[in-house]
């Protein structure tokens, strides 16, 4: 059985706003019928001010595909379109105590079909990009389509590749074949075969900055998100940048959380996306990757 | 523990008998059974009991045949790696898509190391297509693997039969007969199949202790190797208290076959009933006419599995899912699939699994709460609409990113 948060199995017993909201001025439909979780979520904004008067919603899905449907609908209601549009599937997962691994992509739904529904509303097309795979790394919640992806566009050769580029791998290793077998797979294709004791990629100098330049944009980056860190109680500082990697202290409510992975994901994210290269970022306090090795 | 567990397919309670007779192994009895003094000896004896308990189970011929394992997993294996390993110029396997994983991810992995293997198709109902076997059976072919009964829809396969074409054609035949066991009458000496899987927590015995038959005359080589327990087959310090309470739990399924085959069946088909009578858009999955006497697997069209459970479980019912989420895959179950159960309807399938310790009084229980927990999801379901599927439900709801 699943190690549902108590917040979780209230909702799925007690679901808010469920059924058809009559009236509804948006309406957004996503998800998937072959993975079995699908979900319509129905808005009434009030066209003078944009607030979310009310929201209701009708799921297809599991425990958690319910609970993140009626938690989102209770967050959104009485918000604006555009601060609904900020709300994340973290914070969705936040709101409901935390959710498995295997089930992050429920909230990942819930805040698709927002967006969906947002558009309808505004008489715009939504798009998704969303792939899903199977998940192959349990401790940090790492797919198959996005590992393959990697290794794809890094033309990565090793375990150790992928787990520092995707973090995937870097916990409990016992997803480690399952890893092999997508390199296997991926370098067949580039016409290389997969050698178990390969070295991991040379790690290229920076192109193009200094190391001021660089630990600059990288404490600017830190600075941008320090203020949703903070709003958490929480808070991040730079320790230290050693080529790719690059170390930080999780502090305040933030150390501890069980969300800390995922949240530092989304740095690290942001980090490749300012930088402009592929980096790691490292917990330097050892008690964060126990924790999620023991996830 | 109370509650009113309905998921004897997944395992079952340990029957009080067995537990007794376990016991004296735990604690005065704990001679190792290879050893020649007395404390080793009266083990010995012990375990001696046990194989002629099951041998009289399965109807084989010798008690040698009896093969005590850790799981029916090992088992499995055990049987497949063995085929091949005795027949390296035979390169082929059959087996059924709708097999337990025990079997279908050892299928894959031999897949990788250069094996062939032909997966025979299921019709609507879990029915496989002889003549496609017997096509398939060529002097390529080591072993042919195919469960006794499946473990959602309980649907029979004609193992017997089967096992006599594969002979025919000079083929091993395995069958993973977990579920049948303890529930079917077996009779192994009068036919040609060569390796059978048991699994004891499937009969009242302990988790934890399996049993490979294997028909005297079978070429066979062992999967772990060492010392000479289990005549040199399966080497390893005997797990003596399950052994015995498996011979133990044997006889009793012995004793209780009738029981199974009666009243049992009789309650499982009054729960059929009692909830396809309330529930509309319902459907009995497999082979209602031949399967097991305990396994009712009911299609909940337009909801989910795993929401099913968690509120059968706040009634205190246990029951289990094909649905891709209880397991945490992105599929629901390959045996739903296979038999071309629709996604609306496959993730809503809910498998109860009755045995001898279920009672009416639950049955009635069951009978009176699912119909609830039915409406309920589906006033949930943006395919359900009032009292019935929204008009063309598919066309109703159909999501981005299907």
């Amino acid at each position: 059985m699943w190690d549902y948060s108590d917040k979780v199995k209230e909702h799925f017993f007690q679901p808010r706003n469920a059924g058809v909201l009559e009236g509804a001025n948006g309406v957004g439909d996503v998800g998937s019928i072959s993975c079995g979780d699908a979900l319509r979520l129905m808005l009434k904004v009030e066209p003078e001010t944009d607030v979310i008067l009310d929201a209701h919603f009708q799921t297809f899905g599991c425990g958690s595909a319910i609970a993140s449907s009626s938690a989102l609908t209770e967050m959104i209601k009485g918000k604006t379109l555009d601060e609904a549009l900020k709300v994340s599937n973290q914070d969705i997962a936040d709101y409901l105590d935390g959710l498995p691994p295997e089930k992050m992509h429920c909230s990942v739904m819930g805040r698709e079909a927002l967006q969906a529904a947002v558009a309808n509303y505004r008489g715009e097309v939504w798009s998704d990009d969303h792939e899903e795979g199977a998940l192959v790394c349990k401790c940090f919640a790492i797919d198959a389509v996005l590992i393959e992806d990697t290794i794809r566009a890094n033309n990565l050769t090793s375990v150790q590749d992928v787990t520092n580029y995707t973090k995937a791998g870097g916990g409990c290793s016992s997803c480690h074949e399952g890893i092999e077998e997508i390199l296997v797979k991926v370098m067949v294709e580039r016409g290389e075969t997969f050698k178990p004791g390969a070295q991991p990629k040379e790690e290229a100098a920076p192109a193009g900055m200094t190391n001021l330049q660089r630990i600059r944009k990288i404490e600017a980056v830190l600075e941008s998100v320090r203020p949703q860190l903070k709003r958490d109680g929480g808070d991040i500082e730079l320790v230290d940048v050693d080529g790719k990697t690059i170390y930080v202290n999780m502090t305040g409510a933030c150390a501890g959380c069980q969300m800390e992975a995922l949240t530092l994901q989304g740095i690290q994210q942001k980090l490749m996306e300012e930088l402009k290269e592929f980096i790691k970022i490292v917990p330097t306090k050892v008690s964060s990757l126990t924790r999620a090795m023991k996830g | 523990m109370t509650g009113i567990y309905f998921d004897n397919n997944a395992t079952t309670r340990v029957d009080p008998a067995v537990v007794e007779a376990m016991l004296p192994y735990f604690t005065e009895q704990f001679g190792n059974p290879s050893s020649m003094h007395s404390f080793g000896n009266k083990v010995g004896l012990a375990i001696k009991k046990a194989r002629m308990q099951v041998q009289e189970l399965l109807g084989a011929e010798h008690d040698s045949e009896i093969v005590f394992t850790s799981c029916g997993t090992e088992s499995d294996s055990t049987a497949l790696i063995s085929a091949l390993k005795a027949q390296p110029e035979r390169k082929e396997i059959i087996t059924t898509t709708v097999e337990h994983p025990a079997i279908l991810t050892l299928c894959t992995h031999l897949e990788k190391e250069g094996y062939k293997v032909h997966l025979l198709k299921v019709d609507g109902k879990g029915r496989l297509d002889l003549d496609e076997y017997k096509k398939l059976l060529t002097d390529q072919v080591a072993v042919v693997s195919v469960m006794w009964a499946n473990n959602e829809t309980g649907t029979f396969f004609p193992v017997v039969e089967m096992a006599e074409l594969a002979n025919a054609a000079g083929a091993m035949f395995h069958t993973d007969a977990v579920q049948a066991v303890g529930k079917v009458p077996l009779n192994l000496k009068d036919t040609k199949i060569d390796m059978l899987s048991v699994s004891g927590h499937k009969l009242h015995a302990p988790k934890g202790i399996g049993v490979l038959y294997l028909k005297r005359g079978t070429r066979f080589r062992p999967l772990l190797r060492g010392g000479h327990q289990e005549r040199g087959r399966r080497a390893g310090t005997e797990n003596t208290t399950s052994i015995v309470g498996l011979g133990k739990a044997a006889e009793m399924a012995m004793e209780a076959m009738a029981f199974e085959n009666s009243e049992v069946k009789r309650l499982r088909d009054k729960l059929e009933a009692g909830i396809l009578a309330k529930v509309p858009r319902a459907f009995v999955t497999g082979n209602p006419d031949n399967r097991l006497p305990n396994t009712c697997n009911i299609a909940f069209e337009f909801i989910e599995g795993e929401a099913i459970l968690l509120l059968l479980n706040k009634f205190g019912i246990a029951a289990s899912s094909g649905s891709a989420c209880t397991s945490g895959s992105l599929e629901p179950s390959h045996v739903m699939r296979a038999m071309g159960i629709p996604y609306t309807a496959a993730h809503g399938t809910v498998r109860f699994s009755l045995s001898r310790y279920s009672t009416e009084a639950e049955v009635d229980r069951v009978i009176a709460v699912v119909p609830e927990i039915i409406a309920q999801l589906r006033k949930l379901s943006p395919y359900w609409e009032g009292d019935g599927p929204a008009a063309e439900p598919e066309k109703a709801f159909a999501p981005t990113y299907a």
